[in-house]
Formats: structure tokens, C-alpha cells, sequence
């Protein structure tokens, strides 16, 4: 057995490798990225043997890897917590048909927002769905997680949804590897009409599904991940779920005076719950992300009910992610306190790179602006997100993947005009396109600038979908060849490229800008990652 | 033996290969390891920081917590001030002077140095001066490492085996590019304690 230092996130990768995985799906995006990255960057995936490319979306990620496991293969799909919205459709679906081969989703939550827009947190998504959720505590247990959950996934034909949250996935520990385990022989389902989910099947698969609950809930009371851990002081118990569990034990040396029910796996193992409810009349849960075992165990109260304490109650504080500090906090230990906070720092907000090619484009935006009152630009997400800072301070909106064309098309339904989109290549072909689709059906009058750097920079440069393939898909979704124009967004070019985009703003109609550059840090580094091409090409 | 390490600096500066070399270093001796860092949005330009720990004894969370930090190890002045909370009352800071002026109301440099000698331990380098010596203002990060060295409870010749281990595959030239602005950080210090 080796050790090798991972990444939560690269473990839980190098877990699903060393368990048979057949194919790893997902869209880049913080802090899953890792995972996929790993599985590109892994012998297997170099020599074919695993499917690993990066797909248009997190939906398309998913249902590659049903069709995979449909075959009777190990697969995957990671993703970032906001991603498994756009993959809530396949996800709460393959729950009903049921799997064939192993199905995991991997869904990193970004608890305190990092990087992203929102905390939310995936377990209540499991409940959606009704499937089972493990979440690992640490680098280890990242590891063996697909070993048993690609096990448990065709011991009871249903996707296990794997959380990791922000700190696991980007920190490292070492983790010892287990034994290598070879990929399933292809195998169709026998029982193939399960998969058509007409409703007098589903409404079958549906009962089905419902009466598993006891199943997933007895293999919860029995998993390695739950574990019951005594304490002499019953004054107080503790449920600790994924990292917190870490946090708890530090802060206590690795030996803490309460009961402490450790929660990897869901759904909880009420047996668990149980004896610590008839041990303690105070129960403090410790969770990342919503306050989701905190609710439950509020929603069922007895007379004998211990008060239970957590996010809720005040605690934790009821957002951003867990820590050491206020862990101990929450447990009542003493505190323990460093140097007054400085005065002096003032903040430094990230910004868009020295040569970046979309600061020229909002250079152009911006005088595009100037000249006129009125004009609103719907942005997306990317690193032209940062468009909203200063100096540039041209955009509007950014509210999810996608959302810049669709929300320009209805504010210019609405009559706010000129109403100008500005999506970046990847996001564009993750869920732009279809949004385009709209605006030429009605004839829209929006301007769509997409600036395309030919990657997906913001994660660290990974394959952009639609590459070289923009003015094609612009013009084949119905867009008129004249009004889809490509610009270079460099300050040389500012004059021209400023006549462009007024000119397309003055086409009644929906246009395209592609203010085509390459990303300043692909460049860079001299080539753009050859790794995550994967599969046999 | 624990250390409990705040790294600080601004994306770019080259804050995570200094986590990977504490981290080699520390594996080669069978130490037990923790290192987060921050990816994704944080990087352009931002705030960069990494918490490394490394004990005899197993290690539990990912994170430092606050009033527990041996070290503040930090690649510019003024973010070496932002993470003061985790420092133990006994800890040290080791920083760059060579300030980041990447937004218009960065604070006044004496005025943060001033801060940084008030505490009680503390080492303040000129990165760029020592690392110009080495050959390279690449290698300004080894120069704040190399000056950390007193702090970090790892041997110099287990830093180097861990530079060596970091920038393996690289340019011979580099590799030694930054072994001499390592030494060059442990002179520094040692010339001015």
C-alpha cells in the first residue's frame, strides 16, 4: 500500500480510479474542479482506459454518466454545489429508474461562498431525490468513499450523492491507497424497462424507491462513516457531521469529554440518534452548510426530547462555513485569543489579470455606456464577472450560468433597451445557446457579447466546449450572418471595436460581438491543458 | 514538535509552492500533514492564504485556529497584518517589506512595518533586494522562506530536500536559483538577529 498527498477532492478521485471507475463527468467549477482534474491527469485516463473530458454542463455530466452505469460501468459526475441545480432534472430522475452499474454524484458545497453565489447545501437535495448521501470527514475517507458507495450504489441500484465541502476539497493530507479493483464488463440492464420512466413504470419504480428508505436507512446505521463515540460528560451530546467532526476532535486534543455521534452517511442513523437522545438532554449539532440535521431533529419533539442546540439556536452561527474556533466556541471551551485585529489592511478585491482580454472588451462596453443614458448589460459567470469592480464598472446583473441572454431578452421585452448580454465562450456553450435560441424565435432586440478566451479561465483553464465552434453555433441557432461579428479585444482595436458593438446595439434584432482573445494565463503557460482531453483521444 | 503556519500574500506571488515545499519537507520526515488553500476567485490578483500544520502527534483539522498559529509567514507587508487573530501571543511574523500596490488606498508602508515591529517577534526582509542576489526576483518567495527558517522547526537541509522535491522536472537552473535565494533568506535573518 502507498501514501500519497491529495487534495479532499483528488482523493475522493483517486478512490473512484482505484474502484473500478469507468468514466468521470463534470463541469469545472470551485471546489470540485479537482476531482475531474485528477481523473485527467491519471495513467487511466491517458490511456483510454477511463473516460474523463469535460462536458458542456453539469446536466449533460449526469446523464453521460447514467448512460455509462445504464451499460453496466463505474461512473461518476462532480460538480459544484450550484451545478447540481442544473443537474436537479437527471439526478432526482435516476433515482426512479434506479442504476445498473455504480452511479456516484460528486457535489462539492462552497459553505462562507468563496467562489461562488450561494451555500447551498446538497444533502437537502438527497432528500429530493431520496437517495443516500456520505459525506466524508476527511482526505481518508474521501478516499475509501467510492470503494463502498460504487458497492452500495449496485447493491441497491441508486446514485449515491457524495458532499464534499470547500475545506475538505482544497486541502491536503496524505492518504494511503487501497488495492485496485478492475472496471465492470459492459452489461445492459435486464430489466431495461425501468428506465423508461412513462408513469405507470415510474409510479412502480416510485413505490419501489420509497420502500428502500428502510434499506438505505439500516445500511446508514451500519456504515464505517457513522460512527458512536463515548464520552463521560452526558451533560451534552454532539452530532457531528462531515468535517466537523475534525473540528471537534482538535479542539479537544482527540479526546472529547461528551458523546459524539460522528454523521458521514445519510440518511441519519436514527438508532444512533437515539441512544444519544436518551443519554443527554442537550444535543448540539455541528454541520456545514444549512442547518439540515439541526431541522429534523426539531421537527420530531417528544416528551423526553433533549433541547437541541446548533445554527439554529445561535450557537454556530447560522452562516458561512464551520471552524476550529467556532467549534470550540459552540462546545463552551475556554477561548482562546490571538492579536487584536489589525485596523490597517484595507481590502483587495481580485481582479481581472494585467493583459486580460476581457478588460479591453469592458473598456469598450464601458464606452459604449458613456455616450448614452440608458443601457443595462446582463453579465454571467466568469472572470468578466469582475467587469462589476472598478475600474470598469460595466455590468449589471450576474445571477447564475446562463442567465445574461435570457434576462437581457426580457428586460428588452420589457422595454429596456439597449439590453446587451456579456457571457463568456464556456458559459455560452454550458447554457447560452438555448437562451440565443429564444431571442431569434422573437426576433429580440439584445446584443449578445460573447468574449471568448477560448477557455474556461476562471477554474484554471480547462477545455471550453465550444470552441472554434462559435459563429457556426451563433448563426446555425438562426442569428443573421451580418450581425455575428467577431472582434479582437485588444486597446490597438479599441476605436473599431467600439464601432462594432454601437453598430450592433443599433441593429433592431438580436446580434452577436465575439470579442475573441485568447486567456492571458493559457497563453502563459504556452499551450492550453492537453490532459483534460481524456477518453481515447 | 507542531507547527501551526499562516501563509499570507497576493495571488501570483508563488504562496502555494512555498506550502508544497513545507509540505514535502515535512512528509519526508514522516510528520503528520495538513495544508488548505484557496483556489477559484480568490487567486486574480486577491488574497491568497494557506494554513500548513505539521505535528509528530495525528492532526485533526484542516484549519489553524485562531490564537493557535506558530507563524505568520507572509510574501507582503500588509497582508501579513490581515491574519494577526491567529496568532499565539508567543508567535512570530516573517514578511516581506516589498508592499503590493494593486488598489488606489494601500495604507501607508511605514505605518504597517511600524505594526510589524510592535509585535514581539517578528523578522521584516527585503525579498526583492536578496532574491536580485540570487539571480532572480522569481525566487522572492524561497527569500521569506529561507528568513522563516528559525520558525519552523524543520531543518534546513529537509527545506532543501523539499525545494529540490517541489521544482523536480524544472530547469537545473531554477532548482538552484532558488536554492540560493533560500540560503540567502536563512543568511539575511541570521546576519540581523
Amino acid at each position: 500500500m502507498s501514501t500519497r498527498l491529495l487534495l479532499g477532492a483528488e482523493a475522493l478521485a483517486q478512490g473512484a480510479i482505484d474502484a473500478g471507475l469507468s468514466g468521470a463527468f463534470g463541469y469545472p467549477g470551485t471546489p470540485s474542479t479537482e476531482i475531474t482534474e485528477h481523473v485527467q491527469r491519471s495513467p487511466e485516463a491517458r490511456s483510454g482506459a477511463v473516460r474523463s473530458r469535460w462536458t458542456a454542463n453539469e446536466k449533460t455530466a449526469v446523464e453521460t454518466a447514467l448512460g455509462m452505469c445504464y451499460a453496466g460501468k463505474r461512473a461518476m459526475a462532480s460538480m459544484k454545489h450550484v451545478g447540481l441545480n442544473v443537474a436537479a432534472d437527471p439526478f432526482i430522475n435516476a433515482a426512479i429508474s434506479g442504476t445498473n452499474g455504480g452511479l456516484l454524484i460528486n457535489v462539492a458545497d462552497d459553505p462562507s461562498m468563496h467562489s461562488s453565489q450561494n451555500e447551498q447545501d446538497s444533502r437537502l437535495y438527497t432528500e429530493i431525490a431520496l437517495v443516500p448521501c456520505i459525506e466524508p470527514a476527511n482526505q481518508q475517507e474521501a478516499y475509501d468513499v467510492p470503494a463502498y458507495a460504487f458497492c452500495f450504489s449496485e447493491r441497491h441500484r441508486i446514485p449515491v450523492l457524495v458532499r464534499l465541502t470547500t475545506r475538505l476539497a482544497h486541502s491536503r493530507a496524505p492518504v494511503t491507497l487501497g488495492p485496485k479493483r478492475p472496471q465492470n464488463e459492459l452489461s445492459a440492464p435486464t430489466d431495461r424497462e425501468r428506465f423508461i420512466l412513462l408513469p405507470s413504470i415510474a409510479r412502480r419504480s416510485y413505490e419501489r424507491l420509497i420502500l428502500q428508505q428502510r434499506d438505505f436507512l439500516r445500511e446508514s446505521e451500519e456504515s464505517p462513516f457513522n460512527r458512536f463515540v463515548e464520552g463521560p460528560d452526558t451533560s451534552l451530546g454532539v452530532i457531528a457531521c462531515g468535517i466537523a467532526y475534525n473540528y471537534v476532535l482538535e479542539v479537544t486534543g482527540g479526546a472529547p469529554r461528551f458523546p459524539v455521534l460522528k454523521v458521514g452517511q445519510y440518511p441519519l442513523p436514527l438508532a444512533a440518534v437515539e441512544r444519544l437522545f436518551a443519554r443527554c438532554s442537550e444535543i448540539l449539532v455541528l454541520e456545514e452548510g444549512y442547518p439540515y440535521v439541526e431541522s429534523r431533529l426539531l421537527g420530531s419533539p417528544r416528551r423526553s426530547s433533549p433541547i437541541i442546540r446548533g445554527r439554529l439556536s445561535g450557537e454556530v452561527p447560522r452562516t458561512g462555513e464551520l471552524s476550529p474556533q467556532s467549534v470550540a466556541r459552540a462546545l463552551g471551551l475556554p477561548a482562546v485569543h490571538g492579536f487584536p485585529t489589525s485596523a490597517t489592511p484595507v481590502s483587495r478585491p481580485p481582479s481581472l489579470c494585467p493583459g486580460c482580454p476581457h478588460a479591453d472588451t469592458c473598456r469598450v462596453l464601458h464606452d459604449v455606456l458613456a455616450s448614452r443614458r440608458t443601457g443595462h448589460v446582463f453579465s454571467d459567470i466568469g472572470c468578466y464577472t469582475l467587469g462589476a469592480l472598478p475600474p470598469y464598472g460595466v455590468i449589471d446583473t450576474c445571477i447564475e450560468m446562463g442567465a445574461s441572454i435570457t434576462m437581457a431578452k426580457g428586460a428588452s421585452d420589457a422595454g429596456l433597451r439597449p439590453a446587451i448580454a456579456l457571457i463568456g465562450d464556456s458559459t455560452f456553450a454550458h447554457s447560452g445557446m438555448t437562451g440565443l435560441l429564444d431571442c431569434v424565435n422573437e426576433n429580440s432586440d439584445v446584443t449578445i457579447v460573447i468574449v471568448d478566451n477560448s477557455t474556461v479561465a476562471m477554474t484554471g483553464g480547462q477545455t471550453s466546449s465550444a470552441e472554434h465552434r462559435l459563429v457556426a453555433i451563433c448563426e446555425g441557432l438562426g442569428v443573421l450572418p451580418d450581425h455575428v461579428r467577431v472582434i479582437e479585444p485588444l486597446p490597438g482595436h479599441h476605436a473599431e471595436n467600439v464601432a462594432v458593438l454601437e453598430e450592433e446595439i443599433s441593429h433592431v434584432g438580436p446580434s452577436v460581438v465575439i470579442a475573441r482573445r485568447e486567456c492571458i494565463q493559457t497563453l502563459k503557460r504556452g499551450a492550453r491543458r492537453p490532459a483534460d482531453k481524456g477518453g481515447a483521444e | 514538535m507542531k507547527r501551526d503556519i499562516i501563509l499570507a500574500g497576493v495571488g501570483g506571488q508563488g504562496l502555494l509552492s512555498i506550502a508544497a515545499i513545507l509540505g514535502n519537507a515535512a512528509l519526508g520526515l514522516g510528520l503528520h500533514l495538513r495544508q488548505c488553500e484557496v483556489h477559484g476567485m480568490a487567486q486574480r490578483g486577491g488574497v491568497v492564504q494557506s494554513h500548513i500544520r505539521y505535528s509528530d502527534a495525528p492532526l485533526y483539522s484542516d484549519l489553524v485556529r485562531e490564537g493557535t498559529a506558530d507563524l505568520i509567514l507572509s510574501l507582503e507587508p500588509m497582508e501579513s497584518l490581515r491574519y494577526l487573530p491567529f496568532l499565539r501571543p508567543d508567535g512570530a511574523l516573517v514578511t516581506n517589506s516589498v508592499p503590493i500596490k494593486n488598489m488606489p488606498d494601500y495604507p501607508d508602508l511605514d505605518r504597517i512595518l511600524g505594526e510589524i515591529r510592535r509585535l514581539p517577534r517578528h523578522r521584516i526582509v527585503d525579498a526583492a533586494i536578496v532574491a536580485e542576489q540570487a539571480g532572480s526576483l522569481q525566487c522572492a518567495n524561497l527569500v521569506v522562506l529561507g528568513a522563516a527558517t528559525p520558525f519552523l522547526g524543520l531543518a534546513e537541509d529537509s527545506l532543501e530536500a523539499g525545494i529540490r522535491s517541489v521544482f523536480a522536472g524544472k530547469d537545473p537552473r531554477i532548482v538552484e536559483t532558488n536554492l540560493r535565494g533560500f540560503r540567502l533568506g536563512v543568511e539575511a535573518v541570521r546576519r540581523a538577529a
